[in-house]
């Protein structure tokens, strides 16, 4: 890699008006695995793709749980992630202390970005070399914040970051519209679609490696792992345009001979008699 | 002292402003309140909160200041009217400013609650109260947010409940009987009659707390907003005087 | 840049043979990717007009927002690095607070420039941090009328009139220069500031930016506050129409 002079901290600029330790943190952003966040006009999700060192190890968590009403997904520095979120617990719990009331999610961003940027400035300091998404719900609706090494942040209608996420992301800018009305089952089929894009070649969505948060309304932040994210993926893996539809369909075909169904797309399941509260059972 | 520094609002803990207490110096508490106001009253009514205080500001016994307004419009939701010393009453003004000014400055459209005004006010009380150092005031705190109506009062050593009808001071023996009373019998009752109760109370309040005063002010809080009505005037009827003996 | 690899450029506390502290400059160049921001001073009060350029469609219109409320009656127009911005502002709300739980008065707009330009300038002194890496402008309005400043990143500030800071300035500069900000009232102002920003916008380079407006004065009873809904349409219906119309000229001729 390129060497310059002006990279060595963060507290130097470069002639160019660059902060080159800012940028390089950035960098450790994409080095994390995917995950993505999207939200309509009730609820705001978060997904997420866990990575498992060696065939022997759990998956490394990758969404957290900060208040009743806000759930963070991280993407980069796992040990950075974690200060911060413990951070924003006590953030939040600061606020039930004082205020009796949830700490609204744009206050809770702006304090955790303050924290941030002291390390964007101090010799000595490095950035935190991670990225959030931060899925919180309050009087003013849901909202989906996304943090930046850089202490930057941004409001948004939906984000994804992380390894191989610009595909999600312009997967993501295709559906931007259908997203506001969406039920919390398309939201999350959404979700996963747009996570499969940030898929190395080799892999596959799994119950194994996908973490599910939703926050919505008067009902607490739930983070599902393992058993409860399998419907979802047998949903997607249904639904038109899966991964696994044209194995299927080859397997329909061999086991239903007789039918014209050859060649055909398949016809996504039925929703019928399921409602947002049935799928959210375990 | 070891509060002396302002409090950061966002900090009512003063976990922050918190100086080093000097060894072996002798330390000044208040011992007692100075200029304090009497009773405060508050009801909560079908639609909306009534509180009410009268105007007085007394010196020891001594009715020294007569026109001092105790209820406080905190923000549209929000009233709270305070008893006990009038210093410590303006202090808190004050705080209540501080919190507005730097909540409206975030500009994204949230504002606080009743209820989370009256549950910062108790943890500033019961914090100055575990110093040693309390604000020397009982405060009822009204509001209507939600559609709903709140009323809580917290006193200085940070006891705080919430009730349908309260009153502080003297008026927790004299008033309290007959508004629960009113209460219990209409448990939802007009803003007229609301109002009409209040002004019985305080006029039997004036008759017999020796630190009340016959002019007072009245606080509404609905969807419409906080209206602080007054200072309006009781009539005293003193004929009764007559019947008292073996004092003069 | 002579100054590159002399090693005299990689500190604050440094100053090179000829009496520079380069990292200031460099600091500044952070501004020249940032959007335009104006401020104007008018008979009745302070006008602000910021370009913020879009980064992503997926972002929620009204994020990321550069212009702040510090105290009742005073705001903050900023370019550069945000981040700092915002550390900034949070100072700024801080001194303002303190004043007036002291002296039970808004702090005076000099005090305030005042105490923050110290904060930034003391970022200038010390090999352990960097200088910040925006411009603010600070507007007011109070007993004394309006009032106007900005603050670069090494500390020092001026009062104006009429002030642009971020990549459009210098254009900016010139349209401003074509008003008579003495006779203009805050509604008329926000309009002209307006119609600055759609005119220094690089369609070419820049696709998509936000406007944001605000102002303080007696249009809005002493509060710094972003315009009401009305005034920002009517404003950015103002600026569109004269940006329309300079382009058909230019076409004419």
């Amino acid at each position: 890699m390129f060497r310059n002079q002006y990279d060595n901290d963060v507290a130097t600029w470069s002639p160019q008006g660059r902060l080159h330790q800012i940028e390089y943190a950035m960098e450790a952003v994409k080095q994390g695995s995917a995950t993505v966040g999207l939200k309509s006009k009730t609820h705001v999700i978060l997904v997420a793709l866990k990575r498992s060192t060696s065939d022997l190890s759990s998956y490394q968590k990758k969404i957290y749980p900060v208040d009743d009403h806000v759930g963070v997904s991280i993407a980069g520095l796992t040990a950075d992630g974690r200060l911060l979120c413990k951070f924003m617990r006590t953030e939040c719990l600061n606020s039930r202390y004082v205020f009796n009331s949830a700490l609204p999610v744009s206050r809770l961003v702006s304090s955790v970005g303050n924290k941030m940027q002291y390390c964007t400035q101090f010799y000595g300091r490095r950035p935190y070399g991670v990225g959030m998404l931060i899925a919180g719900y309050d009087l003013q609706g849901p909202h989906l914040y996304q943090t930046c090494p850089s202490s930057d942040y941004y409001d948004c209608k939906c984000m994804a970051i992380g390894a191989r996420s610009q595909s999600a992301r312009t997967y993501l800018e295709r559906k931007l519209d259908s997203f506001p009305d969406a039920s919390l089952d398309e939201l999350i089929g959404h979700g996963l679609l747009a996570l499969r894009e940030c898929l190395p070649s080799d892999s596959e969505l799994t119950s194994k490696n996908v973490s599910i948060c939703v926050v919505s309304a008067n009902k607490k932040l739930d983070i599902m792992d393992d058993d409860r994210v399998q419907p979802y993926l047998d949903q997607m893996d249904n639904t038109k345009g899966g991964r696994r539809q044209d194995q299927e369909e080859e397997q329909r075909a061999a086991d239903d001979m007789q039918t014209e169904q050859e060649g055909q797309p398949l016809e996504p399941p039925s929703d019928q008699g399921r409602t947002d509260e049935d799928s959210m059972e375990h | 002292m070891a509060t002396d520094g302002f409090y950061l609002t966002s900090d009512p803990l003063g976990a922050k402003c918190d100086k080093k207490e000097t060894t072996n110096m002798a330390i000044g508490r208040t011992l007692r309140p100075i200029v304090t106001g009497s009773s405060v009253l508050g009801i909560t009514f079908s639609d909306g909160v009534m509180l009410a205080a009268d105007t007085l500001g007394s010196y020891g016994s001594l009715a020294r200041y007569r026109d001092l307004s105790r209820l406080l419009k905190v923000n549209d939701t929000t009233v709270a009217a305070g008893s006990g010393d009038y210093a410590d009453f303006q202090y808190i003004a004050r705080l209540f400013e501080s919190l507005n000014i730097e909540s409206d400055s975030y500009c994204d459209g949230h504002s606080y609650t009743p209820r989370s005004f009256y549950s910062w006010l108790t943890r500033v009380m019961y914090n100055r109260r575990t110093k040693i150092n309390p604000l020397w005031n009982t405060v009822i705190m009204g509001g209507y947010h939600d559609n709903k109506p709140f009323l809580g009062v917290v006193n200085s050593l940070g006891v705080s409940f919430e009730a349908p009808t309260l009153a502080t001071g003297f008026g927790g023996y004299i008033a309290q009987p007959l508004m629960r009373d009113a209460y219990e019998k209409n448990p939802s009752m007009s803003k007229e009659e609301a109002q009409k109760l209040l002004e019985k109370c305080m006029t039997v309040l004036y008759y017999r707390d020796a630190r009340s005063w016959n002019k007072y002010e009245i606080a509404t809080i609905t969807t419409d907003g906080v209206t602080i009505t007054g200072p309006m005037k009781l009539e005293g009827n003193w004929e009764v005087a007559n019947y008292v003996r073996g004092y003069d | 840049m002579s100054s590159i690899g002399t090693g005299y450029d990689l500190s604050a506390s440094t100053y090179s043979p000829d009496g520079r502290v380069f990292q200031i400059e460099y600091a500044s160049k952070a501004l020249e990717n940032s959007g335009t921001a104006v401020g104007l001073r008018c008979k009745d009060g302070v006008v602000f007009a910021v370009e913020k350029l879009v980064m992503s469609k997926l972002h929620e219109a009204g994020s990321d927002r550069r212009i702040f409320t510090v105290d009742n009656h005073v705001g903050i127009a900023s370019a550069g690095l945000i981040a700092d911005a915002r550390k900034v502002v949070r100072r700024a709300r801080n001194e303002a607070s303190n004043f007036r739980f002291m002296l039970n008065e808004a702090i005076p707009i000099e005090h305030l420039i005042d105490r923050v330009s110290g904060y930034v300038h003391a970022h200038t002194l010390y090999s352990a941090v960097r200088p910040f890496g925006f411009n603010l402008m600070f507007g007011s309005s109070g007993p004394e009328g309006p009032r106007l400043y900005m603050i670069d990143p090494s500390g020092v500030y001026w009062g104006y009139f009429g002030c642009a800071i971020g990549k459009g300035k210098q254009a900016a500069k010139t349209e401003i220069e074509k008003l008579k900000l003495q006779e203009l009232t805050c509604r008329e102002a926000i309009n002209e500031a307006a119609k600055i920003i759609y005119k220094v916008h690089d369609e070419v380079k820049d696709k998509a930016f936000e406007l944001e407006l605000s102002w303080v004065g007696e249009v809005s009873k002493g509060f710094h506050q972003l315009v009401p809904e009305d005034v920002f349409a009517a404003a950015e219906q103002f600026a569109k129409d004269a940006v329309k119309e300079t382009d058909s000229e230019e076409e004419d001729l």
